[in-house]
């Protein structure tokens, strides 16, 4: 009975790591965990989706070995995890720039920080109130499981959502959205954006962001302004592990890390860490 | 004769057991979710519940936990279901069982019952590539995410439900019935009307209710295919949240023992009480027209 069940287990001796959370990172973190199991067949990573929030409560349910968040924990969730005695630690492992996608019909090729948070807020209805064709503004959003959904209005709305937000499932579904919605204006992370290429995907606009009136908009497709810090809507991106990791999750994470796995960072449209960041994951967890 | 009489003995007892597990666990679906949902009322009153227009449990600033505009986005969409269902459901009932030719009935019949077995997020999936488009096509809306769609993709969904219980309904009428009519000189669509249909209510009644049923519980399909604002709706054309789809958006996440957990299990009790009372009246209406009946 043990025999039939460990080979239907797949292999003995095989380790096996189980990531979950943040939609944002799922396919980057899928694409790192395809190229490292290519090299080692003895681990088996598994990694799924369903929101920052989702990833961090199924690691404080023992669920999951590493949860992807692109968000910090929040108050409630430190509490829970001293609860459980759960160490949770977070490395940076890629710098995401939040892109504004609209639709072309919309005719926004540039915004300010400021009214980015207004229309959000519902501060506007209509874009003609921008200088906008007259169409009643459609907002995209994330649900409040998603980190994406949480930073957003930490840091660029400072107050509640609009009432009128669709809330979508995912970021894809965004993108989709504001693929037919010619009044569409949504945030998605910028590995949603562009394809291997940097080139940004058909059928959606990319918004410039102007940080002030005293500053030129700039576009987050252009690498230069990310990597030089002006770009005013960068976030990190974290993986969180319970205490200090070994074994394979350790292999894996420091596979992550290494100039292979920051290049598959780059190819997914996001960012390096930089080497503060690096020193920062290993002060967290020594042996990186 | 002594173990004709033990069987027997043992037979009553397991189906009586049979009947009451059912009622267990209702009974015990019911306190689950009241003692869980009663815990949020220490925090939020019942009318800022009730009344309240905004809902925003994981807000920025102070938390808000009233679930009228959800109240109304579920009436919007299972009233739009069932104005869509509810004709054309016991239209399709009255020709399978009087109108058409048996064997034409004997092709459409598992036809429609295989509606049924659609999974609903094949359903909410169709509503976001097919019908969103459509009617933002034909309304000339920017984007079909709304309850008009929430509404047609339920009605889909009832009418398998509906059709079946009030055809079987229909079915049942004596056939007497329809000779003395027929003896009277009424044509076949008189009969129908008059005779057949009303004999048939009580079923037909219960058909609806069923369907209802369905619509008010549906959570993936209006999920995925009405676009979830939580706002309170306009109209059709508005992007709504109904109760279902809140409940399983949030409890994924929802942090264990606080009032936003509570609220949603306060959610399911307001869900299951209008249930019971589309029930309740279904089961009086009809019980009033089985007496007019004899």
């Amino acid at each position: 009975m043990l025999l039939v069940f460990g080979s239907s287990c797949g292999r003995p001796g095989v380790e096996k790591v189980s990531i979950k959370g943040s939609d944002t990172e799922v396919n980057l973190v899928l694409q790192l965990a395809e190229t490292f199991m290519k090299d080692d067949p003895d681990v088996s990573i598994a990694v799924t989706g369903g929101g920052s929030g989702a990833g961090i409560s199924a690691l404080l349910n023992g669920k999951a070995d590493i949860a992807n968040s692109s968000r910090p924990f929040k108050s409630a969730e430190i509490e829970i995890a001293s609860g459980r005695e759960i160490d949770a630690k977070a490395i940076i492992f890629a710098i995401d720039a939040l892109v504004l996608v609209v639709n072309p019909a919309t005719r926004m090729d540039s915004l300010s920080l400021a009214q980015v948070g207004a229309i959000f807020r519902g501060d506007f209805q209509n874009w003609s109130d921008l200088g906008g064709p007259n169409m009643p503004i459609s907002l995209y959003g994330r649900q409040s499981n998603s980190g994406t959904f949480v930073f957003f209005r930490e840091h660029i709305l400072r107050d509640e959502y609009s009432q009128d937000i669709k809330q979508m499932n995912g970021t894809a579904q965004i993108i989709e959205a504001v693929k037919s919605d010619p009044a569409a204006i949504g945030y998605v992370g910028i590995g949603y954006v562009v394809n291997k290429v940097g080139e940004v995907m058909e059928g959606i606009g990319v918004v410039k962001i102007q940080t002030d009136s005293s500053q030129a908009a700039l576009n987050p497709v252009e690498k230069k302004h990310i990597i030089s810090g002006a770009y005013p809507i960068t976030r990190p991106l974290f993986q969180y592990v319970n205490g200090q990791a070994s074994g394979k999750l350790l292999e894996f994470i420091r596979f992550e890390l290494s100039s292979a796995g920051q290049r598959i960072v780059q190819e997914n449209g996001y960012f390096p860490i930089s080497s503060q960041q690096a020193q920062h994951n290993q002060s967290i967890l020594p042996g990186l | 004769m002594k173990s004709r009489l033990f069987f027997d003995k043992i037979y009553k007892r397991i189906f009586f057991g049979a009947a009451f597990l059912s009622v267990f666990t209702l009974l015990g679906i019911f306190g689950m979710l009241l003692i869980n949902g009663l815990n949020m009322f220490s925090e939020v009153s019942v009318g800022e519940f009730l009344l309240g227009r905004v809902w925003n449990p994981a807000a920025y600033g102070e938390a808000k936990y009233g679930i009228l505009a959800m109240m109304a986005s579920t009436g919007l969409v299972t009233i739009g279901a069932m104005a869509i269902a509810i004709p054309l459901g016991i239209g399709t009932a009255a020709y399978l069982s009087e109108i058409s030719s048996p064997r034409l009935a004997a092709i459409l019949k598992p036809i429609i019952e295989i509606l049924a077995a659609i999974p609903s997020v094949a359903i909410g999936f169709l509503g976001i590539v097919l019908v969103g488009p459509f009617l933002a096509n034909v309304f000339g809306l920017n984007n079909g995410l709304n309850a008009l769609n929430g509404a047609l993709l339920l009605a889909v969904m009832a009418l398998p439900t509906i059709i079946t219980v009030a055809e079987d309904a229909i079915r049942a009428v004596p056939k007497a019935y329809k000779e003395g009519s027929y003896a009277l000189g009424a044509n076949k669509w008189t009969t129908l009307i008059q005779v057949t249909l009303p004999s048939s209510y009580s079923g037909i009644i219960a058909a609806v209710m069923l369907g209802m049923g369905r619509a008010i519980g549906e959570t993936m399909t209006v999920l995925m295919a009405t676009g979830n604002a939580t706002s309170m709706p306009e109209g059709y054309f508005s992007s709504i949240r109904t109760m279902t789809a809140t409940i399983a958006i949030e409890l994924g996440e929802v942090p264990f023992g606080t009032t936003h957990y509570y609220s949603l299990f306060a959610i399911g009790t307001v869900l299951f009480l209008i249930t019971l009372a589309v029930n309740l009246l279904a089961e009086r209406i009809a019980a009033s027209y089985r007496k007019m009946g004899q």
